[in-house]
């Protein structure tokens, strides 16, 4: 017999023998899967961002089918995007308010007293620097740790001051872990109307370093009337999201610092200079 | 007899270290090595099938391949069972270990395409020491211990890059060009073991 057909034989049969050693294995350790995980997958967004808190989509997909989770907890989907999981699955999907992220500080570079910072350009890392470059200890930062954070790409910097595009937030949170300053916060969609700033300072104290800082002078408050839209906070003015106001109290209240901003105009760059 | 294996052992580990001296495994070496927890997955991966991957090869090529002449089918006769090798532990991880399995992801199944299991076997069969060559045992051992050496190179090369995202790096060396060049110092590191055994 030449060689030619004996390294045949024995390469066809070590190939036909780990075959056969597959196949059986393959059997004997065969992993369940519910097709239902991977179409609920299919229905979620696949962005990943771990905003319902589980490790990516599918792991999520896999927690709604086995009903440890309800489809509402994905912050990114749509309630037609919920409805559709939840009718897929057989069940009754919960409505819930849509919530976007919120920075609370107007203080761009133009506005706000700065020191010189020359280190790594991340706000967690220049928070340990005496807190940061800036002269208010609760302002933003602006090295766009939260915009790294967004997968969303939501978060503009500008100026040295991080900007919510609302239009463009899910909601997945992200930025509120990433900001070492806990100045994010999640707001109703629905609400207009902010106080950008979130220094518990004194006013004075506050305006020597940012003019765009809420001095706590309660126009806004006495502009909003019997309403209840404002609360105050010591010396900070807060909006009031169980009865958040318009954009027209920001134009009744005239705030002196411009601190009391409409979202979509803040965003727009509209307050840019604007400082009285 | 046991400083035989010693030398085979320290030779390498250090001397002859598959990644560093004879660059095999680069692609592994480069591509799991940005976070330490990764690098320890892959590096238990490659030990574990290159440890297997000696033994069953060794054997195969003892009882099977050189009485029957056939030593020239050694690279693709290999190849199969390396092949075969990582689908089984495969499939066996997926259903005893699905974390390690989700951490694993995709470089288990790249295992079959790492040139430096099937470099180990080829060398095992080819130009090791008679020791390696004809018993099953040696191989083993020399198996294990590339895998050794791997491991050490990859987790080395991660601790190093952790340690790099921190630093200031020129922007024109950001990245791979980084990491390139911080992989040739360490290569250029175990050059001195050379001479060693």
């Amino acid at each position: 017999m030449s060689i030619a057909v004996i390294a045949i034989i024995a390469v066809g049969v070590l190939g036909a023998l780990l075959g056969i050693i597959i196949g059986i294995v393959a059997k004997v350790f065969a992993v369940e899967t519910d097709e239902r995980i991977e179409r609920v997958g299919e229905l979620l967004p696949g962005a990943n961002c771990g905003g319902c808190g589980y490790a990516g989509c599918a792991d999520f997909a896999k927690s709604v089918v086995s009903e440890t989770a309800t489809p509402d907890q994905c912050p990114v989907c749509s309630k037609e995007d919920v409805q559709a999981i939840a009718d897929y699955l057989g069940i009754v999907a919960e409505e819930k308010e849509k919530k976007v992220a919120l920075v609370r500080c107007s203080g761009d570079i133009p506005n706000t007293v700065r020191s010189l910072y020359n280190g790594v350009r991340d706000c967690r890392s220049a928070v340990l620097v005496a807190g940061g470059a800036k002269g208010c200890d609760y302002g933003c930062l602006g090295f766009g740790s939260c915009a790294e954070a967004c997968p969303f790409g939501a978060i503009e910097i500008r100026k040295g001051l991080a900007v919510v595009h609302k239009e463009l937030c899910v909601g997945c949170e992200n930025c509120v872990a990433a900001c070492p300053k806990e100045l994010i916060v999640m707001v109703p969609e629905a609400a207009t109307t902010h106080v950008y700033c979130n220094s518990p300072e004194k006013g004075a104290a506050k305006r020597k370093v940012c003019k765009t800082a809420c001095i706590a002078c309660r126009k806004c408050v006495k502009a909003s009337g019997e309403e209840d839209h404002m609360e105050i906070d010591g010396f900070l003015i807060r909006t009031n999201y169980e009865n958040a106001p318009g954009p027209e109290l920001v134009e009744a209240a005239g705030c002196p610092t411009t601190a009391l901003r409409v979202d979509t105009l803040h965003a727009e760059g509209a307050y840019e200079g604007v400082t009285k | 007899m046991l400083s035989e294996f010693l030398v085979i052992t320290i030779g390498a580990i250090l001397v002859n270290n598959f990644v560093l001296s004879k660059f095999l495994g680069i692609c592994p070496f480069l591509g799991v090595s940005k976070k330490l927890d990764t690098a320890l997955g892959m590096s238990g991966a490659v030990i574990f099938v290159m440890t297997l991957a000696s033994l069953v090869s060794s054997l195969i090529n003892q009882f099977l391949l050189v009485p029957m002449k056939l030593q020239f089918l050694q690279t693709l006769v290999f190849i199969v069972v390396i092949a075969s090798l990582v689908q089984l532990v495969e499939i066996m991880l997926q259903k005893l270990s699905a974390k390690l399995y989700d951490s694993l992801g995709i470089f288990l199944p790249l295992i079959t395409t790492n040139c430096a299991v099937l470099g180990c076997v080829v060398l095992n069969a080819k130009s090791a020491p008679e020791s390696i060559q004809s018993t099953w045992y040696g191989a083993t051992i020399y198996g294990f211990c590339s895998a050794l050496g791997f491991a050490l190179a990859l987790i080395l090369f991660s601790s190093l890059r952790e340690k790099l995202d921190l630093a200031n790096v020129p922007e024109a060396f950001e990245g791979t060009a980084i990491s390139l060049v911080t992989a040739g110092i360490l290569a250029m590191a175990f050059l001195g073991f050379s001479g060693l055994v």
